[in-house]
């Protein structure tokens, strides 16, 4: 098990890298250090010692690829693409364009991303699951079938929408909660009620379709109507059977995204003023901050190859066909 | 006149012409015919298909791009603001074009939405409600809605006579649902009459900020979001197809290498790296003005940026399930019996891997439409969409966004967006999960 994680640590590097080479490649080909000086420094007129200190100074002034100046294995290790990645790996994000340390300012922005992210996807899943099992119950009925339209109509809404609409009926109209802002603990509960509400409710009908489809892809088996022969009510079968085997597809689409919970929503966060990851990444995108934008590139690559290790792990746990090998 | 090709109308018609290339192939196979006949005999999927290509129809109207040749500089000063560039569907609408307000107005209003200061004729400051510029006495809605609605329903009468009297002709069974199908047909045809009539007399659905029309900034809207939904598909499908079978067919370092890239890809965050390339993809246009000559073509260019960058983010999903299926068909026996006799490697993934593919590569067309019209809106919001002064749903929602703090609010904009929104959503998903059904071999039983 120890080593089967090991090996899959290491494998992420290969793909970090290459994350890596990608925004590396974005960022400072087609935005060269010079022009990024420039941006930055302002003024039209500024002169090339300006340039070269401000290079100097965040370490620009390397070669990209290759340094022909430096000997033996520095040639391809003193250049700016492994500088930068060193600093990545070692999560030294640096400083963004306003000269604050972005790594600090990370650790800050978590906390409320995750008091959003979180409750959202705990009742997203609950709700959607236990709403999945009970139209599978039902199935073929009215209930059914009026369900399933309901949820195309409900996907085929934009998000945008169900937030814009309910700022203007629940803080607008009724006063129920404020509108926007954040506060930690529990004060704060009144804050988060009502981005949460809209993100389960954005998410219910493609959720519902989703496990639906594979309660039902269960259902046809051949081991429940065995279940169902010996006698077994239609309630225990659910839950015995069809809810138990499902279980392994709702894994693999869910636990990979729980680490990029910490990542927040940018849309939700930006709307409802919340001062989480997701709205820092907006701001950074509105602001040009590429510093930020790559911090933030290479931290949701590294939650999502965290995800995906953890879906593998937790195959073992709820699959005992499945051996790490 | 000058007809303009601007790139996103080249590749609109390169589509178009390869659908129906495609279509005309498709028609010859019984078995591919009988197959189309199943998924148009749901009424839901008809009436979905119809929606679908009144979109396209606008989507390609405004695709239409030509400079008129202007003779007097009076009677064009309004279609000059691009240019001198104009679409179709300009020209149809060049009454709401011409016709800008100052300022909010709501839907059918005949004054403006908020009071301004005027100074009567006895020298004193009143705060009023202004009459709007361009919108008739507003006293008879009725009989014109009466008159539109008439000339409508004699459009569509004929039009449906005429299908009846062709179907007349090849014998009118059919299993095909055309009731359904006319009665949308009928429905949409009369309120764009409707709409279109009354936008001689009214703002029907209100004006902006800048005293724009709100109905013809919709039916703008129309080309970017279906441009956006079909291209990206279009753009990334031979990576994806190229790729995806290679990998599962030839195994080895392919197959390693494959996987890295895409895995690699799809591990970056999307909205992260589409932003990147946005944000990239700005600084080399602003490093590059040559490009363009003029507002439209720069937004054009973007768009195009956009679509392309929203395809290579997009890719590793089909990629992947390509890659699976691939794998999975080469081990059955008539690949396996292809290669015995010493069928070429090109041979067997024409006729046999290709051919097996088909109904995965169309349902995730058809699966990523809806999603890739709603990711424009969600993009136009974050600002890294398309730009700023291309029509675009996502625009119109952003605009109108900060106006919902008004009281009373503006809310037409906003729900003119999301309401045209909607319907194409709601169609593409309806369409797709009727194709889904019928062309997964999993859902047979």
């Amino acid at each position: 098990m120890l080593s089967y994680i090991i090996r899959r640590i290491l494998y992420a590097v290969p793909i970090l890298i290459g994350v890596n080479l990608i925004t590396f490649l974005l960022f400072f080909m087609v935005n060269s250090p010079d022009d990024m000086a420039r941006a930055q420094l302002g003024a039209k007129q500024v002169s090339p010692e300006l340039i070269h200190s401000w290079k100097e100074a965040r370490g620009y002034d390397k070669p990209l690829f290759i340094n022909y100046e430096s000997e033996g294995i520095q040639k391809a290790t003193d250049t700016l693409f492994v500088q930068e990645s060193l600093k990545l790996f070692s999560f030294d994000f640096g400083f963004s364009d306003a000269n604050r340390d972005i790594g600090s300012d990370i650790k800050e922005r978590m906390a409320p991303s995750l008091a959003i992210a979180l409750p959202t996807f705990l009742i997203a899943l609950i709700t959607n699951i236990s709403l999945a099992l009970l139209l599978v119950l039902f199935r073929g009925s009215v209930l059914d079938t009026s369900m399933m339209i309901l949820a195309v109509m409900i996907m085929s809404i934009s998000g945008l929408f169900y937030i814009i609409a309910g700022q203007v009926l629940f803080s607008k109209m009724w006063h129920w909660v404020p509108i926007s802002g954040y506060e930690s603990g529990w004060d704060g509960v009144k804050f988060i009620i009502l981005p949460v509400l809209i993100g389960v409710f954005a998410g219910i009908g493609s959720g519902v379709r989703w496990y639906r489809s594979i309660f039902l892809e269960q259902i046809n088996q051949d081991y429940v109507r065995t279940a169902r022969a010996k006698g077994l009510s239609e309630l225990k079968v659910l839950f015995g059977h069809v809810l138990r085997n499902g279980m392994l597809p709702i894994l693999t689409g869910v636990v990979v995204i729980i680490p990029s919970l910490f990542m927040g929503s940018l849309i939700m966060e930006s709307f409802f003023g919340i001062p989480g990851l997701g709205s820092y990444t907006i701001d950074a995108i509105h602001a040009q901050d590429f510093a930020i934008v790559k911090a933030m590139v290479f931290l949701g690559s590294v939650l999502y190859i965290v995800g995906l290790i953890l879906t593998d792990i937790s195959y073992t746990l709820f699959d005992p066909r499945v051996k790490l090998s | 006149m000058k007809i303009i090709l601007l790139w996103t109308d080249v590749m609109v018609w390169l589509l178009v012409i390869s659908l129906l290339l495609w279509a005309w192939t498709v028609s010859r196979s019984p078995q591919v015919r009988k197959l189309w006949h199943t998924v148009f005999k749901s009424s839901i999927a008809m009436a979905s298909a119809i929606i679908l290509l009144f979109y396209l129809l606008f989507a390609l109207l405004d695709s239409v791009h030509f400079r008129l040749a202007t003779t007097t500089n009076e009677s064009q000063s309004k279609t000059l603001q691009y240019g001198g560039i104009t679409s179709l569907l300009d020209i149809m609408f060049s009454h709401n074009m011409k016709n800008t307000e100052r300022t909010y107005s709501a839907p059918f209003a005949t004054h403006e939405y908020t009071k301004s200061i005027v100074l009567n004729e006895h020298g004193v400051t009143k705060q009023e409600y202004l009459p709007l510029k361009y919108v008739g006495t507003g006293d008879d809605i009725i009989g014109k809605s009466i008159f539109a609605g008439f000339v409508g329903l004699v459009i569509v009468g004929v039009l449906i006579l005429m299908h009846i009297l062709w179907r007349g002709r090849r014998g009118l069974k059919s299993e095909l649902p055309w009731r359904t199908a006319y009665l949308t047909f009928g429905v949409l045809i009369i309120t764009f009459t409707w709409l279109y009539l009354l936008s001689y007399h009214y703002h029907v659905l209100g004006t902006d900020k800048v005293g724009g029309d709100v109905l013809y900034q919709s039916l703008k809207s129309i080309r970017t979001g279906v441009l956006i939904g079909i291209l990206t598909t279009l753009i990334m499908l031979p990576v994806a197809v190229i790729l995806g079978v290679s990998a599962g067919l030839f195994g080895g370092w392919v197959d390693d290498g494959i996987q890295y890239l895409y895995t690699t890809l799809s591990s970056i965050p999307g909205v992260l790296l589409i932003a990147a390339g946005v944000l990239s993809m700005q600084v080399m246009m602003d490093n590059n003005p040559t490009w363009f000559e003029t507002t439209l073509e720069r937004s054009d260019l973007r768009l195009l940026f956009l679509i392309i960058i929203l395809g290579v983010t997009s890719w590793t999903g089909l990629c992947r399930l390509l890659r699976a299926e691939t794998l999975k068909i080469s081990q059955i026996e008539f690949v396996t019996a292809a290669k015995a006799f010493g069928v070429g490697k090109v041979t067997i993934i024409r006729r046999h891997i290709i051919p097996n593919l088909m109904h995965i590569i169309l349902i995730s067309v058809v699966l990523d439409f809806s999603g890739l019209v709603l990711a424009e809106a969600v993009l136009s919001y974050v600002g890294v969409g398309v730009d700023p002064t291309m029509h675009s749903w996502g625009n119109m929602i952003n605009q109108a966004r900060l106006e919902m703090a008004r009281e009373p609010m503006v809310w037409w904009s906003l729900f003119s967006a999301f309401v045209f929104m909607f319907i194409l959503v709601l169609a593409a998903n309806l369409f797709s999960d009727r194709i889904q059904r019928v062309l997964d071999p999993r859902n047979k039983s």
